[in-house]
This record gives C-alpha cells, sequence and structure tokens, in this order.
C-alpha cells in the first residue's frame, strides 16, 4: 500500500521450498522483490494480503523467528558496541545461555577474533558484514536468510564473506540468500530461485536450469591479410577488429575448426580459445526479456555479471 | 525477562556512550555558580536559595534527558537500519518499546541520583539540613520525567525527532498550566475557548501534581493520599502513553 492509499503489488503468489542443509540463492534484478520477501519473512513488512509461513507456520510467530538467522542488506549496528558486546546483546535477545564461548567460537568462525574488541564504529564494511554474519549464526539457528550479503563490499570482502558462506555449507546449514550478482550465486548456490517482477519465474538446480553445453566459441587472433579476414566472415556470428587483433565469435564446432584452418594457412597467430556456457547471467537475461523483451538489450547488461536497475526492469509496471 | 533487561542495558550503554551524562557537569556548575552567589545573602537564606536551585536544576536537566533521548529512540532505530536486525528477533515490538523505555529511565535514575548527592552535599556544607520532604520532591521529580519520557517515545514512535521534539515540548509546557488555562477558559467567556481549554485540562497529563517543591522549601506538610494520587496518575499516564505506542509501532512496516 502506497502513500494516500495507492496499492502497488509488490509480489504476486510467491511459495518456494528451501531443502534442510542447501544453500538457495534467491535471484532477481533490483526492484525484483527480493528484499520485501525477505522482509516479510522477518516479520518487518506485513503483506497487504495472504499470508507468509515458514516451516509451516505464520512467521510473525516469535517461534518462528527463534528457529531463523537474519542478515539485512547493508546492515547497521549500534556503533556505540564491540563486536563482541554486540553479539552477546543479539544472544541474550534469542534466549542463549552461557554465550561467552558460543561467541568467542562464532567471531572466530567469521575471522574476528582479534577485532572483538574494537568498537564498530572503527570496524569497516567488510568487519560489519561479518559482525552480521556472526549475530545472524549466535542461536545456531535452522535457517539462516541472507539479504545480498556480498552487496556494497569490495573484492576482498566479497571473497571473505564467500569463504564464510563455504565454511558455514560445509557445517550442513541451511541458507537462503538474495543477490544480484550472479557469479557468486553460481559458485555457491545447490538451487536457485528467479525472481522478476514480484514472480518466481524459475527454480531449481543450478544444472537442471543452465545448460552446461558449449553454445559458442570466442577467439582472438591476429596477423591474417585482408582478404582472408573477408572469408574468415563467412564462418562468424560476430567479429571485431581492434587494432591489429580481431574478436570473433563462431557458433558451431565445425566453424571454429574452418577458422582456425584459415588462420593456420595464412600463417596468423590465434591469440586465445575460449568455449562459451550458458551461464546464470543468460538464463536470467532469458527471464528478464521474457517478462518485458523491451527491458533488456545485451548492453544494459553489467559486465560484471550484474543486472539492470529497477528502472530499467519497472518500466513493464508493478501491478 | 532477561530480553527486556538486554534491551534496557543497551539503551542505557548507549546513552553512557554517547556522553549524555556529561550534562551533569553544568549542574554541577550551575550549583558551584549560585554556592558562589550565595556568599553575598544572608546566612539564614543561603539553604532555602539551594534548594529552590538545586531542585530546579534536578527538575531541568532531568527533562532535558527525558526529551532529547526519548524523542530519537524510535526514529533513530529506524534511520540507522538496527531496528531490522532488532524487530527480526524472536522478541514482540512491544518489547523493544519498553526495554528502550526502562533504558532512558535508567539514565534518568542515574542522572537524578548524582545530582542529588551533589545537591545535598552542597546543602550540607551551607549547614542546611537534609530533610525527607526533599527526597520526596525529588521522587516525584521522577516520576514527572517517566510521564515526559512516555510522551516522547509516543510521539518517537510515528513522527522525527524535531515535530517530536516540539510537541513533547508543547505537552510538558502545556501541561503545568493546565489548571491555570481551564481557570482562564472558564472566564473568558467564550464557548469554543471553554471547551479546549477543558479538553486539554482531561487529555494532557497535569505535571503540577508531581510539583512538590514548595512543600520541600517552606516544609509544608505533605500528605500521603496527594503523593498516592501522584504516584497513580503517573503510572496511569505512563500505562496510557506505552500501549498506544506499542499499537502505533506493532502496525508499523520497516
Amino acid at each position: 500500500m502506497g502513500f494516500f492509499g495507492r496499492r502497488t503489488r509488490t509480489l504476486n503468489g510467491l511459495s518456494l521450498e528451501v531443502r534442510e542443509g542447501e544453500v538457495f540463492g534467491f535471484l532477481g534484478p533490483n526492484g525484483a522483490g527480493k528484499t520485501t520477501t525477505l522482509k516479510i519473512l522477518m516479520g518487518l513488512v506485513y503483506p497487504s494480503g495472504g499470508g507468509a509461513y515458514l516451516f509451516g507456520e505464520p512467521c510473525m510467530k516469535t517461534t518462528v523467528r527463534q528457529r531463523v538467522g537474519y542478515l539485512p542488506e547493508n546492515p547497521y549496528f549500534y556503533d556505540y558496541l564491540t563486536s563482541w558486546e554486540l553479539v552477546s546483546f543479539y544472544a541474550t535477545l534469542y534466549g542463549v545461555k552461557r554465550s561467552a564461548s558460543r561467541i568467542e567460537a562464532l567471531l572466530d568462525l567469521v575471522g574476528l577474533q582479534r577485532a572483538a574488541h574494537l568498537p564498530l564504529r572503527k570496524c569497516s564494511k567488510g568487519m560489519l558484514q561479518r559482525v552480521g554474519l556472526a549475530q545472524a549464526l549466535v542461536h545456531d539457528p535452522d535457517l539462516i536468510i541472507l539479504d545480498e550479503p556480498m552487496s556494497g563490499l569490495d573484492p576482498i570482502g566479497r571473497k571473505e564473506v564467500r569463504d564464510i558462506l563455504f565454511r558455514l555449507k560445509e557445517l550442513g546449514k541451511t541458507i537462503f540468500f538474495s543477490t544480484h550478482i550472479l557469479s557468486d550465486a553460481e559458485v555457491i548456490c545447490d538451487r536457485v530461485g528467479i525472481i522478476v517482477g514480484g514472480e518466481l519465474r524459475s527454480i531449481g538446480a543450478l544444472d537442471d536450469l543452465v545448460d552446461r553445453k558449449v553454445s559458442s566459441y570466442e577467439l582472438a587472433f591476429k596477423g591474417i591479410s585482408k582478404e582472408a579476414l573477408e572469408r574468415a566472415r563467412a564462418y562468424c556470428s560476430r567479429l571485431l577488429e581492434k587494432g591489429s587483433e580481431i574478436f570473433a565469435e563462431v557458433d558451431s564446432r565445425d566453424e571454429l575448426n574452418r577458422l582456425i584452418d584459415l588462420i593456420r594457412a595464412e600463417e596468423g597467430v590465434l591469440l586465445s580459445l575460449t568455449p562459451r556456457k550458458e551461464s546464470l547471467e543468460d538464463l536470467f537475461i532469458h527471464e528478464i526479456q521474457r517478462w518485458d523483451p523491451q527491458t533488456v538489450s545485451p548492453a544494459r547488461v553489467g559486465a560484471a555479471g550484474t543486472l539492470p536497475d529497477r528502472e530499467g526492469v519497472r518500466r513493464g509496471g508493478v501491478h | 525477562m532477561a530480553k527486556l533487561m538486554a534491551l534496557s542495558m543497551n539503551t542505557f550503554r548507549e546513552a553512557i556512550r554517547n556522553k549524555i551524562l556529561y550534562l551533569l557537569l553544568f549542574f554541577a556548575l550551575g550549583m558551584m555558580g549560585v554556592s558562589v552567589l550565595l556568599d553575598a545573602v544572608t546566612l539564614g537564606v543561603q539553604a532555602k536559595i539551594i534548594k529552590d536551585a538545586g531542585l530546579a536544576g534536578i527538575n531541568f536537566f532531568g527533562v532535558l534527558v527525558a526529551i532529547f533521548v526519548g524523542i530519537g529512540l524510535i526514529y533513530k532505530e529506524v534511520e540507522r537500519k538496527t531496528i531490522y536486525t532488532l524487530v527480526s528477533k524472536p522478541i514482540h515490538r512491544y518489547e523493544v518499546l519498553l526495554g528502550k523505555y526502562l533504558g532512558i529511565l535508567q539514565t534518568l535514575l542515574v542522572e537524578v541520583v548524582v545530582m542529588s548527592a551533589l545537591f545535598c552535599a552542597l546543602l550540607v556544607f551551607y549547614g542546611g539540613g537534609i530533610d525527607g520532604r526533599l527526597f520526596l520532591a525529588i521522587g516525584l521529580i521522577f516520576l514527572e520525567l517517566m510521564v515526559i519520557t512516555a510522551v516522547a517515545l509516543f510521539f518517537s514512535s510515528f513522527s522525527t525527532p524535531i515535530l517530536s521534539g516540539m510537541l513533547t515540548l508543547c505537552v510538558y509546557v502545556i501541561g503545568h498550566l493546565t489548571g491555570d488555562l481551564r481557570a482562564f477558559g472558564l472566564i473568558a467567556g467564550d464557548e469554543m475557548l471553554r471547551r479546549i481549554t477543558e479538553v486539554l485540562y482531561y487529555v494532557l497529563p497535569n505535571f503540577e501534581n508531581f510539583n512538590f517543591k514548595a512543600q520541600a522549601l517552606y516544609s509544608l506538610p505533605i500528605s500521603p493520599s496527594e503523593v498516592g494520587f501522584s504516584v497513580l496518575y503517573a503510572l496511569m499516564y505512563v500505562f496510557l502513553l506505552l500501549l498506544s505506542s506499542s499499537v502505533i509501532f506493532e502496525r508499523r512496516n520497516f
């Protein structure tokens, strides 16, 4: 419900299952409804209609929240506390008794044992994220819900958080996390669900959703004549000259072999050859395009595998 | 109970680490200023002036802390998004409010106790006797602070700190004048004005019910029923204000 009662439907009939011990990636572009879903599950936002359930029970119940650990997006904490004090405070709210050894182990798990007594106002964003993970784990929850745990972090911070998620995965924890950074999801998740425009578009194991067969080959070469280059165009779906180097994409193995034969015959130099498999990113773009073909053009997709922003995706209008 | 204590302790810790108690220094400086002036007045009235200034100081600095800490409590949590990690814990929302309220009371209690100790020390130094009525007056000031804090918390559960501050200040000022306003409405002869002052008189807390300074100053008798009424009066307002704040807070989306 918007201001002056203007209704905006952010989510529509969303239902998904996260299995015990799996890492589930909840994917979607910005504005797709990921954070709203998680906020509803954590009792921060009330659904305007329908209900939200976790473990088969209404998620507003405190007994349900007792079984869940939650890390919000770009978390903020009481900066006058130290990591130790903060985790200890939340441990009490979860009713964890004799928490000292538990907190010590957790700060060790997230690599913050040395900064345990440093005020949070002096901590970096990556450290805050790790404190956030520690507070979400302090009561040994059945389910860990993380909202964009890698967003806003530098590459080192992202790696640190990714490593912690791997460790949690090894420990057999059930993790449900939202992200729009596809490379992270591809590496960590057992299964993913893709949400676009407030609706779940696909769900399943990565290998089932993404075709791992090679779909095309990308080559870089140099040292062939203009004439040969014109002949090469016939085999390529794309061909681009950049200085003395030529970048080409071919769709089949036959065409690839012909192009390599041509380069050899011309005594050119093959600089690189990369087989291209369908990635999560391709699936993602496909889903968004299916929802609104106008929205995504290849140029709009970020280089790091991130997705178009809210305006781009919402152009179709959220009901 | 442990959860409430943790929430309360966290609010108290926030106030301490944000140097709220530094205000006590101003109280101490004010009292020192008064004592310098005392040398110029006759011996007999010195103790009375200290009592007067001390009680007024405790009241003033208490109200300052109650309003300034109270108005930012919920807003800051929402603004800094710390509310996400708080409300998502297995606690009821009213517990969050109650814990925070108790945290400010804890801060106010420490502040009032330290100020009272300074005040009594100065009083003894200038040869004034310490009377039980003095502590009773301070206790009732604390009741007034409890109500003001609840008013600030109520406004802060749905508005910005500036607006909450102004509204709380209005309630505080009008709350000290409701009796006079009602009398004014009755003699003004305007029906509309009479109704407005009547509503203000019955809805807003009458803070004069907590004012026992004159009795402490002039050692006048205080009836237990008067004190009992003030205690019940304060508790009723605190209960109603916290209940209303909880209802508003319960419905909020973050």
